[in-house]
């Protein structure tokens, strides 16, 4: 079954992030790590959404700020304990979506973007401009730590686990969520509306849940990262952040949560190794995304399927010429 | 005993100032499989469409059994055992076969979302039985062996068969067919016609069907609508309704022209 498969996948992927810090030389590839690992949760969420669902948001940045700074303000000004803003940030986040989703999703195509694009915006200028409250451009300092039950997290390679661990709990659901009737419902309502509701999909409830699902993810991963940081500022929550994160999910092959991680993993370390080029580094960044597109269309996952398969029909002619 | 499963009364619609039914009561008992015929423009599928509840009237009543469904939602007719298929093709061109097939189980099975997202021991169970009623449906329609195949890429008649094994799999009481024939040859629609009617009596589903191959029409139904210019002419048996002069008339034109 393709449950298993994936499953297997996931186990493989799992024991790997786990591995990962054995063969990272110091702290700086950790943070870097940590940092793949957020933005792949971010990535999930939206292949589910635009990928699979066939929804488009160019406002999850706002989901994501919104769960960050609810939760730094909660533990920070407040002084409530860290386990309980995050959950608040994530609930924050998530009863949004709710708000933002119902309304909005009776949108199509470009008004639906349009609509979380003017969503987006609105959160990232709240950010900026409540500087009572966010600390403003400057950004919002002193967050507590990262804690589990109490116990606070001191370094990297302990909160790396956490965040890692996080990522496979939402990919594991993203998994069950597509093997089930809602996955189904999901790309049903993707390719015709029509037919889905004549099969009893009620589309305008399964496009909220995907909505609100996605927005969770990022929410975790928002609580996740001002916490991991202990600073955040408006700049990383802007309209740019959303758009990386669709081409993440592009990238990486539009229906493949495999494929949106790999994207989210390789576009966040590329600009890390295109650092050594200093000024020309945005346009390499542009140059490989524009060869990634023309070469692989279908994206990282369909290219790697491509070449999986042409290796096993070359295996497969190399076996038959064997026996002759 | 002849028990009605769906009444229309009275239904009118209008697209701006295009009056597409006038007035229309129709209805479709138990187990039969009920036409709907006219000209082309005669607002068959709108019909069609009101019923199903992609358009919605401007005045008239809707009953199907005892529940009144004018304003229902269309995946609520679903949830009450109303499925319908599609002129234009809509099937799931992203999905497998089998995927195309049990999504048309999501009405009659429904499950709370947490079961799914957990994927627990209900949940799973759950996948076994839309599964098993998924392949019952595509053995049902000879599409047996193709499972894995993604629907797109079908031959197009393989592909109405696989809108018939989705709406089968909804367990549906009363089914809608939208022209299955159109863009089938011969031998395909006397295959289509021997489906519907085995559909007929294996499911004791109510058909009603829209359809312009007249043969496939007066071959298997039971009962016969003709809808002209949004209005009823004539209804009846199929041998009433070939030798209704109104019918005639409409269809080749009037007797005073010849």
């Amino acid at each position: 079954m393709a449950y298993r498969r994936d499953m297997y996948w996931l186990a493989a992927f799992f024991t790997v992030l786990m591995l990962a810090p054995l063969a990272m030389p110091n702290n700086y590839y950790l943070t870097v790590l940590i940092m793949c690992c957020l933005h792949a949760m971010n990535a999930v969420g939206l292949c589910l959404l635009v990928g699979h669902a066939g929804q488009i948001s160019l406002g999850h940045a706002g989901f994501y700020g919104l769960a960050a700074y609810t939760s730094a303000f909660l533990s920070t000004t407040i002084g409530l304990p860290v386990g309980l803003s995050m959950l608040a940030g994530i609930g924050a986040g998530t009863v949004t979506s709710v708000l933002v989703g119902l309304p909005s999703l009776k949108l199509h195509g470009h008004y639906l973007a349009m609509a979380t694009l003017g969503f987006g915006v609105i959160l990232s200028i709240l950010f900026t401009e409540t500087i009572d409250i966010t600390g403003g451009p400057s950004g919002f300092v002193g967050i507590p730590g990262l804690s589990v039950f109490g116990y606070e997290l001191t370094n990297d390679a302990s909160i790396y686990r956490v965040v890692a661990l996080g990522l496979c709990l939402i990919v594991w659901l993203a998994f069950n969520v597509l093997h089930s009737r809602i996955g189904r419902a999901l790309r049903a309502l993707h390719t015709s509306e029509k037919a889905a509701q004549a099969m009893g999909v009620d589309v305008a409830r399964y496009k909220l849940f995907v909505f609100v699902l996605s927005a969770f993810f990022s929410s975790v991963a928002g609580v996740l990262y001002a916490h991991y940081l202990t600073f955040i500022a408006p700049a990383s929550f802007g309209f740019m952040f959303s758009v990386e994160i669709i081409v993440m999910v592009v990238l990486g092959g539009m229906i493949s949560v495999p494929g949106s991680i790999i994207g989210a993993f390789f576009l966040t370390v590329l600009p890390e190794f295109l650092r050594a080029f200093e000024n020309s580094e945005i346009i390499l960044f542009g140059a490989i995304l524009v060869l990634c597109m023309i070469f692989l269309p279908d994206g990282l996952a369909g290219g790697w399927n491509r070449l999986w398969q042409r290796l096993r029909a070359a295996s497969a002619q190399a076996s038959l010429r064997k026996q002759i | 005993m002849k028990h009605t499963v769906l009444e229309c009364r009275k239904l009118s619609v209008r697209f701006g100032g295009v009056q597409a039914l006038h007035e229309v009561d129709f209805q479709a008992d138990q187990g039969h499989i009920t036409a709907i015929i006219g000209p082309n423009g005669a607002g068959k599928t709108t019909l069609l469409n009101v019923i199903s509840g992609m358009v919605s009237p401007v005045s008239g009543e809707i009953l199907f059994d005892t529940h009144t469904i004018t304003h229902c939602p269309v995946h609520q007719r679903n949830s009450l055992g109303m499925v319908r298929t599609f002129q234009n093709l809509e099937i799931f061109s992203n999905m497998t076969v089998l995927e195309n097939v049990m999504t048309g189980c999501h009405g009659h099975m429904p499950l709370a979302a947490w079961h799914s997202l957990l994927r627990t021991p209900k949940a799973i169970a759950l996948e076994h039985r839309i599964k098993e009623q998924a392949l019952e449906a595509l053995e049902f329609v000879g599409l047996t062996g193709l499972n894995t195949v993604s629907a797109k890429e079908l031959a197009f008649g393989q592909q109405r068969s696989l809108e018939l094994a989705r709406a089968l799999a909804a367990r549906p009481r009363l089914l809608l067919l939208d022209e299955p024939a159109a863009g089938l040859n011969i031998a395909e629609t006397q295959a289509l016609a021997e489906m519907i009617v085995r559909i007929r009596d294996t499911y004791q589903v109510s058909i009603i069907l829209v359809e312009h191959d007249m043969e496939l029409v007066m071959g298997i139904s039971d009962a016969i609508m003709v809808l002209c210019f949004g209005q009823v002419i004539s209804r009846g048996t199929p041998g009433q309704i070939q030798k209704d002069p109104q019918v005639i008339a409409a269809y080749l034109g009037s007797d005073e022209d010849e």
